[in-house]
């Protein structure tokens, strides 16, 4: 970066625009980091440590995409975003991927030409209740005090569940999660209600959390996953086949611990491909043999990072679930390498 | 004579005053218990304090520092205390002070910060104790706005001094001008040859120089930035830039000139009417997509501008308002005395309208400061930003008014300083009767 657009001279560097019409995938090799896009801080997805390093399950997809592009984990810029900023950033160039828990749904993907590359996530909307309040069920809870964050589908969502269960609410509006911790703990509501993910992890911060009960009703869909900008089909097949490697590791059984000795070559012709003792699949993305392999030793396969940041031994202890590999009976399978 | 029963030939030795009118005893009779009615307020705020002291102190100081989480915390409430309500955990304070500080700037480079500080003070020594300094740190002063950002961005040394031989450059084209094509072309001139410097020529020049006669420190990208040094950055610039532009706002919107009022008025009504935060969103997204992709205009630099622009346009309302405040017979008394326009506003009236608004000036300035939290909305991590950021960490999730507390106590310290400093500059050019 030009020094002197610090000191006030507007430097238009990039006034040669022409060379932005080279792809992402040269943009981000040319200049040696990758600039992902993260949310500004949510429990177990992603968050700065003392030291300022970022840390979380959307993180390790960036880590992930920056060693299979670059062969470094640690070359990756973290671009901290808003759910009001996100967009923005990603159309405009500033960051090469969003990895900000976002939902895939039919107008960011058609209208705001954006391309998910896959799910790493899936959520749905769900309630806490106090366990004193004495209710089961979602269906029970006509006339309750809800606090809903503004602006997001979850307003929306619960406006559906309640109309067509023809009960009513009102509805506490309330800006962030943190605000929603004090507010629900003070008793200002009875039910709070947000992704499923965000309910444990907020139920985990309180001081006793078998005090409260997440409601066995998910009243929405909600597939997090990463997204680039439309238009340019190479980069999107980078992320995508990164993402899918780290879901095919734990399904064939590559994790960081046994990569090593299985890179040098398996019985399981699919292991070879996928790691580049066979075949050619990193040249035809255009990066190296050896770049799942990267991506995987970057911070593990999909499930290690499931467990690392998420999972049931962390203070979030989210179950797999949905989140598990097809074979396991959840969702999150991945195409063939072949 | 002896009629008289008794005369006193000495005088008496001045009594005590009763005990109920003096010392401890006399003012809270004075103060506090002068009449039924105050005597009830009196009791009733006694009662008030300590209600609001018994539950705050012992938060405050029966608390845990030590601890590496908020449920480490919790347990060494329990066990210490028995409960974990009404107890402090400063452990979140102990262990992302200097994150809350310095926010993700390299550590090993503190001491550029800490030193910029430093430099800071000293420069505005001369500008707020102008008796007390010796005049050798002005020069200083004029060196500051380029050595602060060097030292805080640091990278070529050829950058910054680049930025200064452009203010160089428009004096000696004025110089050298306005013998030549007179004053109106020297000062147009002035003003185009420093842009048109910085513009074209400046880059490429300090690159030259720096490939030939590299000098530099290392450089630290703005995202690095963060924490409370950025409020500080931005409050410093805001400040320091809003003051002149306002005073020469103010000026323009009490001009004749048609069209330097009509600019002045619609620049200061456009920003006045229109939400900070909502000119943040500007310089954040909108900018974004203006400009020609690639374009590399950095983030902090964008809010400095928009943050100055929303200050100078509060600056010169405020200021107009100690113009206004001016009797006219100071403007036509500067006029008697022969004097040119802006030796009369030098000389007489902005002095006088200046002493007039320091009030209105400093709230301006705390007012800004304060509003450079509102960065954190589009998402960069100064003080409430990393708040946020430090309560997705999973080990500190969940807690709130440690952090606050912290957060406030350090804009407290600020804000203080500052309403103090305007009171004793009141007190200093305090010419009334």
């Amino acid at each position: 970066m030009k020094k002197s657009v610090i000191f006030g001279a507007l430097t238009v560097a990039g006034l040669a625009a022409g060379a932005a019409a080279a792809g992402t995938l040269d943009d981000v090799k040319a200049r040696g980091k990758l600039n992902c896009g993260v949310t500004t801080g949510l429990v177990g997805f992603a968050a700065p440590d003392a030291n300022g390093e970022w840390g979380g399950f959307d993180v390790g997809v960036c880590r992930a995409v920056a060693a299979a592009v670059l062969g470094d984990p640690k070359a990756v810029e973290f671009v901290p975003t808003t759910g009001k900023t996100r967009f923005t950033a990603l159309a405009s160039g500033e960051i090469d991927m969003l990895a900000r828990n976002t939902t895939w749904t039919f107008s960011r993907d058609v209208d705001l030409k954006f391309t998910f590359v896959g799910v790493n996530y899936y959520d749905g909307q769900g309630f806490m209740v106090p366990k004193e309040l004495g209710v089961s069920s979602a269906k029970e809870l006509d006339g309750a005090t809800v606090c809903i964050q503004t602006g997001t589908t979850t307003e929306l969502n619960l406006a559906d569940f309640f109309r067509s269960n023809n009960i009513s609410y009102e509805p506490v509006p309330i800006e962030t999660n943190a605000e929603a911790q004090q507010q629900y703990l003070a008793g200002a509501c009875d039910v709070y209600t947000t992704d499923a993910s965000g309910l444990a992890a907020t139920r985990a911060t309180f001081e006793d959390p078998s005090a409260h009960v997440l409601l066995p009703e998910i009243i929405s869909k909600e597939p997090l996953g990463p997204l680039v900008r439309h238009g340019d089909d190479n980069w999107g097949d980078v992320v995508r086949w990164t993402l899918n490697a780290l879901i095919t590791a734990e399904e064939l059984g590559v994790s960081s611990a046994n990569i090593g000795e299985m890179s040098a070559g398996t019985n399981n012709p699919e292991v070879n491909r996928l790691l580049g003792s066979e075949g050619n699949l990193g040249e035809m993305l255009g990066l190296s043999a050896d770049w799942a392999k990267n991506a995987i030793m970057a911070s593990g396969n999909y499930g290690e990072l499931f467990e690392k940041n998420i999972g049931e031994n962390t203070p979030i202890g989210l179950a797999r679930g949905l989140n598990a590999q097809w074979t396991d009976g959840g969702l999150i399978y991945s195409p063939p390498f072949r | 004579m002896s009629d008289q029963a008794f005369v006193r030939t000495e005088m008496l030795p001045e009594k005590e005053p009763p005990a109920s009118t003096v010392g401890i005893v006399g003012w809270l009779r004075e103060n506090l218990f002068s009449g039924w009615f105050n005597s009830i307020l009196t009791v009733v705020a006694l009662g008030f304090i300590y209600y609001v002291l018994s539950g705050l102190v012992p938060w405050v100081f029966q608390s845990v520092w030590n601890a590496d989480s908020l449920n480490e915390c919790r347990e060494i409430m329990t066990e210490t205390w028995g409960s974990t309500h009404g107890h402090a955990c400063w452990g979140v304070v102990n262990e992302r002070w200097l994150q809350l500080l310095y926010g993700f700037y390299p550590d090993h480079l503190y001491w550029r910060v800490n030193l910029a500080l430093v430099l800071t003070l000293v420069a505005l020594a001369p500008v707020l104790f102008a008796e007390q300094s010796p005049r050798q740190l002005w020069y200083l002063t004029a060196a500051y706005p380029f050595l602060m950002p060097w030292l805080l961005w640091g990278g070529s040394i050829w950058g910054p001094i680049m930025v200064a031989a452009g203010f160089a450059i428009g004096y000696l084209g004025y110089r050298i001008l306005v013998p030549v094509a007179g004053g109106l072309v020297a000062i147009i001139a002035a003003f185009a040859l420093p842009i048109i410097w910085w513009l074209f020529l400046a880059g490429g020049v300090a690159g030259a120089i720096d490939s030939v006669i590299p000098i530099g420190i290392e450089a630290v990208e703005s995202r690095k930035f963060g924490g409370f040094m950025l409020a500080v950055l931005l409050g410093i610039v805001a400040i320091g830039c809003s003051l002149p532009i306002g005073i020469v706002l103010a000026l323009g919107r009490q001009s004749d000139l048609f069209i330097v009022k009509t600019l002045c008025v619609g620049f200061i009504e456009f920003i006045r009417g229109v939400p900070l935060i909502t000119l943040l969103f500007v310089a954040s997204l909108l900018l974004n997509l203006f400009l020609p992709p690639g374009t590399n205009f950095d983030i902090i630099l964008r809010v400095m501008i928009m943050m100055t622009l929303f200050a100078a346009a509060y600056m010169a309302e405020v200021i107009r308002g100690g113009l206004a405040a001016l009797p006219k017979g100071q403007y036509e008394g500067a006029d008697s005395l022969g004097l040119n326009y802006w030796q009369a506003q030098r000389l007489i009236i902005m002095p006088q309208a200046l002493k007039i608004s320091i009030p209105g000036i400093v709230s301006t300035f705390i007012g800004i400061f304060k509003d450079t939290t509102l960065v954190s909305i589009i998402g960069l991590f100064d003080v409430i930003g990393l708040s946020n950021a430090i309560r997705a960490d999973t080990a500190w999730n969940g807690i709130y008014w440690e952090l606050f507390a912290f957060i406030a106590f350090l804009f407290f310290i600020v804000c203080f300083s500052m309403s103090r400093y305007s009171m004793y500059l009141e007190r200093k050019l305090h010419t009334g009767h």
